[in-house]
C-alpha cells in the first residue's frame, strides 16, 4: 500500500511539474498556443494543486503509513482506511485538475481553487487518515509516543481545521474572506507540509544515521513554539492592505517568532549528523537530508524576511513570491520526500536504485532549483526598485525578461530530474531478472518477512 | 511524564492550542469585519453584465497575476487616487452555494492592479484589442491571449461589435473578428473596476513610505519630470511607443496638428478632460488620462514635450506656467 501511495505520488509529480514547465515557457512565449483549457489563469493553479495534494500530500501520508506504526512498534490500524484515503485523494486531484482547466473554479484564492465538492474526498481522506493513525497509535507498544507521531498527527488534525475555516461560508464576505484566504494559504504550507515533514524527517533521518535524534527536548520545543507562532503569520501576505492593522503587525511578529523553532529545528538535525558526516559520501538518501535541512533554515529564515513592512516593499508581488515558494516547497519539502523514499522504498522491495541515476536525479533538482530561484529572486528585488521610483509598470516587465528565461531554464531541469527520480522509483519496485542473492536468501530463511506492507 | 505518554491528552492539547490561536487571528477578525463591513454610499452595485464578466475573471484565474488593491504606500499611488479600504470589498460576497467569495486582492503583480482600470484605461476598443492579443498594443506584455472570447466572421452583421485587430494579427485573415457575449462581460467588469470618491467629510488613510525628496535638476521647458517615462505609463498603451496609434482604434500623434500646434489650451484640455472630437473618423473616445493620473503641471509639461519632440515632431517646447494655467481653466470646464 505504501507503494501505491508513493507511486501515485511519483505520477502527480510528473504531471504537476511538467504543467508547472508549461506555465514557466509561457513566460517566455506567451502565444504558446491559444486553447482555453492551457491558459495561463487555468494552468497555474493546476500546477500548484496538483504537486501540493498530489504530489507531496500522497508522498507524506504513504511514509506516515509506514512510519506511524513502526515508530508505536505496531501494525497499521487499518488497511481498508488507507486504500480508501489514497483512492479519495487521487479524484480530488483528478476531478480538480479538469474542473480548474474548463473553468470551474472556486474563487482564484491561493490553493483553495478547487470547488468543495472536489474537495470534500481529500477531506474524508484526511479523516480516515486521523482515525487510522490514531488507533495506531493507541495500540502502540511503547510507552511514549514517539516524536514523529506528534508532529505527523497533529498536521493532520490542524489540517482539517484549517479546511474547515477555508471552506465554511459564514465569515467569509468582503474583507473576512481575505483573513480567511491568509489564514489557510500559510496554514496550508506550514502546518499540512512543513509539520508533517518534520514528523517524517524524524523519523528517517536517525534511522539512516543509525543514531538517536540529538535532542527530544530540542524536537519538543520547536513543535509548541512551531503552532504557537506559525499560526498567526497568514496575514503576512497582506501587508499594507486595508485588514486591520493590528493583524498585519501580530502576523509580522509571529514570522520573527518562527525563528525559534526553525533554529531549534535545524540545530537538532545538524547536531544529529555530528559523528556521522562521514556517512554522507556513501550514502545516497543523507545529501537529499543535507540539502533539506539547509533550505529549512535558509527558505524559513527568509520567509521572516520577507514579512517585515520595508521588505514588503521591496518585494511583495514580485516573483520573489514564487522564487521563495519553491525554495521551500521543492527545496525542504520535495527534497525531504526524496530522502524518505529513497530510505524506505529499497526496505520494503528489496531493490534498489542505481546509484549514478540518484546521483543526476539529485544534482539536476539542485541546480535546476538555484538556476530558477536565484535569477527570479534578484530581477525581483530590481523590478521592486523599478516600482519604488515609480518607473512605468512596463519596464518591469522588460527588466524580469531575461529572469524569466533562466526560470524556465531551471525549471527544466528540475522536470529532467523527475523523469530520472520516476525511473529510479520504478527500478525499486519492478522486478527484474536478475536474481538478488541477498533477497532470496532472506526469502527463504523467513517467508514472513516477504508480505507487503 | 504522563502528559507526553498519553495519547488523548497530548493531541487534545495541541488541537485546542491551535483551535484557539485560529479563532483569534482568523475566524473572529473575519466575523468582526464582516459586521462592521458596509459599502461606501457611492459604490454601484455590479451589472449583470459585470457579474458574469466577474464570474469569468474568476474562471479564467486573471488573479493569479492581477492585483485590486491599492495599498497605503507611496509606490501604489500610481494604481489609485487613495489607499483601498476596508469598505471597498464589501460588496465582494458568495455569488452561490458552489463557489466561495472572490479573491479579488491577489498576491502577484505580474500584470498591473486593477482596482481602478474602469477610470485608468475605460476604452471599449483598447480593452477588447487587448483580450483578443495584448500584444497587438502592448508589444513588451505577457499576458495570455483570449481568442476565444472572440469569433471570427467574413462577413460582420451590423450589430456585431468589431475589434480592431492590426493587420499582423490577422493572419491573413480578410474578415473580421467580432466580440463574443464573453467578451463583452469582461469588459463590462474591467469597466466597472472604478475606486469611489470617499463620502465628503471623510479623510482617505495616508501614503506611506514617501519618496524622500523630489529631483531638483530641471529638464526640458523648466519641467523636473522624466516626459519618457510618463509617455510610457499614461500614453504609450494608446499611442504607442512609435507615436503612431493603431488605425482604426488610436490615433497617432506624430505629425498631429495638435501636438505640434500652438493650441496648448486644447492640448491640456485633452489631456486632462479627455476628447472625443474625432470619433467620426473612427477612433474612440480618449479618456481623462491626466485628472485620473492626478498629474501635475510638472508632470503634463513633460508629457507635452516628449511627444512634441518625438518621432519627427519638432515644435518648440511649452512652459510649466502655461501648462499650469490651462490645468486650472480645463478643471473649471470639466467642473461645467
Amino acid at each position: 500500500m505504501v507503494l501505491w501511495y508513493l507511486g501515485c505520488a511519483t505520477f502527480w509529480l510528473l504531471l504537476g511539474t511538467t504543467v508547472g514547465e508549461y506555465l514557466g515557457i509561457k513566460f517566455v512565449a506567451p502565444d504558446a498556443d491559444s486553447v482555453a483549457w492551457l491558459s495561463f489563469g487555468r494552468l497555474r493553479p493546476v500546477h500548484t494543486n496538483a504537486v501540493f495534494w498530489g504530489w507531496c500530500s500522497l508522498a507524506m501520508l504513504g511514509l506516515a503509513n509506514y512510519v506511524v506504526p513502526r515508530v508505536g512498534n505496531t501494525k497499521l490500524a487499518s488497511y481498508k482506511m488507507g486504500w480508501w484515503a489514497l483512492i479519495l485523494i487521487n479524484l480530488t486531484v483528478v476531478a480538480g485538475s479538469l474542473c480548474l482547466m474548463a473553468g470551474i473554479n472556486n474563487a482564484g484564492g491561493e490553493y483553495r481553487e478547487y470547488i468543495w465538492p472536489v474537495m470534500l474526498p481529500f477531506a474524508i481522506a484526511l479523516v480516515l487518515s486521523l482515525i487510522n493513525f490514531l488507533n495506531t497509535v493507541a495500540r502502540r507498544k511503547t510507552t511514549e509516543i514517539y516524536i514523529a507521531n506528534w508532529y505527523i498527527i497533529a498536521a493532520i488534525i490542524f489540517t482539517i481545521v484549517i479546511a474547515l475555516v477555508a471552506y465554511l461560508p459564514w465569515w467569509q464576505n468582503g474583507l473576512g474572506e481575505t483573513i480567511a484566504q491568509g489564514y489557510y494559504m500559510h496554514q496550508g504550507v506550514g502546518m499540512w507540509f512543513m509539520l508533517f515533514t518534520l514528523g517524517v524527517v524524524y523519523y528517517f533521518l536517525p534511522q539512516q544515521l543509525n543514531k538517536p535524534i540529538y535532542s527530544y527536548s530540542l524536537g519538543i520545543l520547536a513543535f509548541w513554539t512551531q503552532i504557537l507562532f506559525y499560526t498567526l503569520i497568514g496575514s503576512h501576505h497582506f501587508v499594507f492592505s486595508p485588514i486591520p492593522w493590528w493583524l498585519q503587525t501580530v502576523a509580522i511578529v509571529g514570522s520573527m517568532g518562527m525563528a525559534i523553532p526553525v533554529i531549534a529545528g535545524t540545530t537538532n538535525f545538524l547536531m544529529t549528523f555530528k559523528g556521522g558526516w562521514h556517512k554522507v559520501s556513501g550514502s545516497y538518501t543523507l545529501p537529499f537530508f543535507i540539502v533539506g535541512i539547509i533550505f529549512y533554515f535558509t527558505g524559513s529564515m527568509q520567509g521572516t524576511a520577507e514579512a517585515f513592512r520595508t521588505t514588503n516593499l521591496y518585494w511583495h508581488f514580485t516573483d520573489f513570491t514564487v522564487a521563495h515558494s519553491h525554495l521551500t516547497m521543492y527545496g525542504i519539502i520535495c527534497f525531504f520526500m526524496w530522502a524518505g523514499i529513497y530510505a524506505l522504498v529499497p526496505r520494503l522491495t528489496g531493490k534498489e536504485p542505481p546509484q549514478i541515476l540518484v546521483g543526476a536525479h539529485f544534482w539536476l533538482a539542485l541546480i535546476g532549483l538555484m538556476f530558477y530561484t536565484v535569477p527570479l529572486m534578484y530581477g525581483s528585488t530590481l523590478k521592486g526598485m523599478l516600482w519604488m521610483q515609480g518607473k512605468p509598470f512596463i519596464d518591469g516587465v522588460v527588466l524580469m525578461a531575461p529572469y524569466w528565461v533562466w526560470r524556465a531554464v531551471g525549471g527544466s531541469l528540475m522536470w529532467l530530474s523527475h523523469l530520472f527520480f520516476a525511473y529510479n522509483f520504478y527500478r525499486m519496485v519492478v522486478k527484474r531478472k536478475e536474481v538478488s542473492v541477498a533477497a532470496t536468501a532472506i526469502k527463504k530463511l523467513n517467508p514472513s518477512l516477504n508480505q507487503s506492507l | 511524564m504522563d502528559f507526553f505518554d498519553n495519547h488523548k491528552k497530548l493531541f487534545t492539547t495541541a488541537a485546542a492550542f491551535f483551535i484557539g490561536l485560529t479563532l483569534l487571528v482568523a475566524v473572529i477578525p473575519a466575523f468582526e469585519t464582516d459586521k462592521i463591513n458596509q459599502p461606501l454610499p457611492g459604490a454601484v452595485p455590479l451589472s449583470p453584465a459585470a457579474q458574469r464578466g466577474k464570474a469569468l475573471y474568476v474562471a479564467n484565474g486573471c488573479i493569479a497575476c492581477h492585483t485590486q488593491q491599492v495599498r497605503n504606500v507611496d509606490m501604489d499611488k500610481v494604481w489609485g487616487k487613495r489607499p483601498s479600504v476596508a469598505a471597498d470589498y464589501a460588496m465582494d460576497r458568495r455569488p452561490d452555494l458552489w463557489h466561495n467569495t472572490a479573491t479579488l486582492m491577489g498576491s502577484e503583480r505580474t500584470g498591473p492592479d486593477l482596482t481602478n482600470i474602469g477610470n485608468r484605461q475605460p476604452s471599449k476598443d483598447w480593452n477588447l484589442v487587448h483580450l483578443f492579443n495584448p500584444r497587438a498594443v502592448v508589444k513588451e506584455s505577457v499576458m495570455p491571449a483570449y481568442p476565444w472570447l472572440f469569433i471570427y466572421k467574413d462577413n460582420p452583421a451590423k450589430t456585431d461589435i468589431i475589434v480592431n485587430v492590426p493587420a499582423a494579427f490577422m493572419e491573413g485573415k480578410t474578415g473580421k473578428y467580432v466580440a463574443t457575449k464573453k467578451a463583452m462581460d469582461l469588459l463590462a467588469y474591467l469597466q466597472s473596476l472604478k475606486q469611489v470618491e470617499l463620502p465628503d467629510g471623510t479623510t482617505a488613510p495616508e501614503f506611506l513610505y514617501k519618496k524622500a525628496a523630489a529631483k531638483t535638476e530641471t529638464g526640458a521647458g523648466g519641467a523636473s519630470a522624466d516626459g519618457a517615462a510618463l509617455y510610457t505609463a499614461n500614453c504609450q498603451s494608446c499611442h504607442q511607443a512609435s507615436g503612431e496609434g493603431l488605425p482604426g482604434a488610436f490615433p497617432p500623434l506624430k505629425g498631429s496638428s495638435v501636438v505640434t500646434g500652438d493650441n496648448l489650451e486644447l492640448y491640456v484640455g485633452i489631456i486632462m478632460n479627455g476628447y472625443t472630437g474625432r470619433e467620426k473618423e473612427g477612433f474612440g473616445p480618449m479618456p481623462n488620462v491626466g485628472t485620473t493620473a492626478n498629474l501635475s503641471p510638472d508632470e503634463v509639461t513633460a508629457i507635452i514635450n516628449h511627444e512634441r519632440t518625438s518621432w519627427g515632431n519638432s515644435a518648440p517646447e511649452v512652459k510649466v506656467e502655461d501648462v499650469k494655467r490651462f490645468m486650472e481653466a480645463a478643471k473649471l470646464s470639466a467642473g461645467q
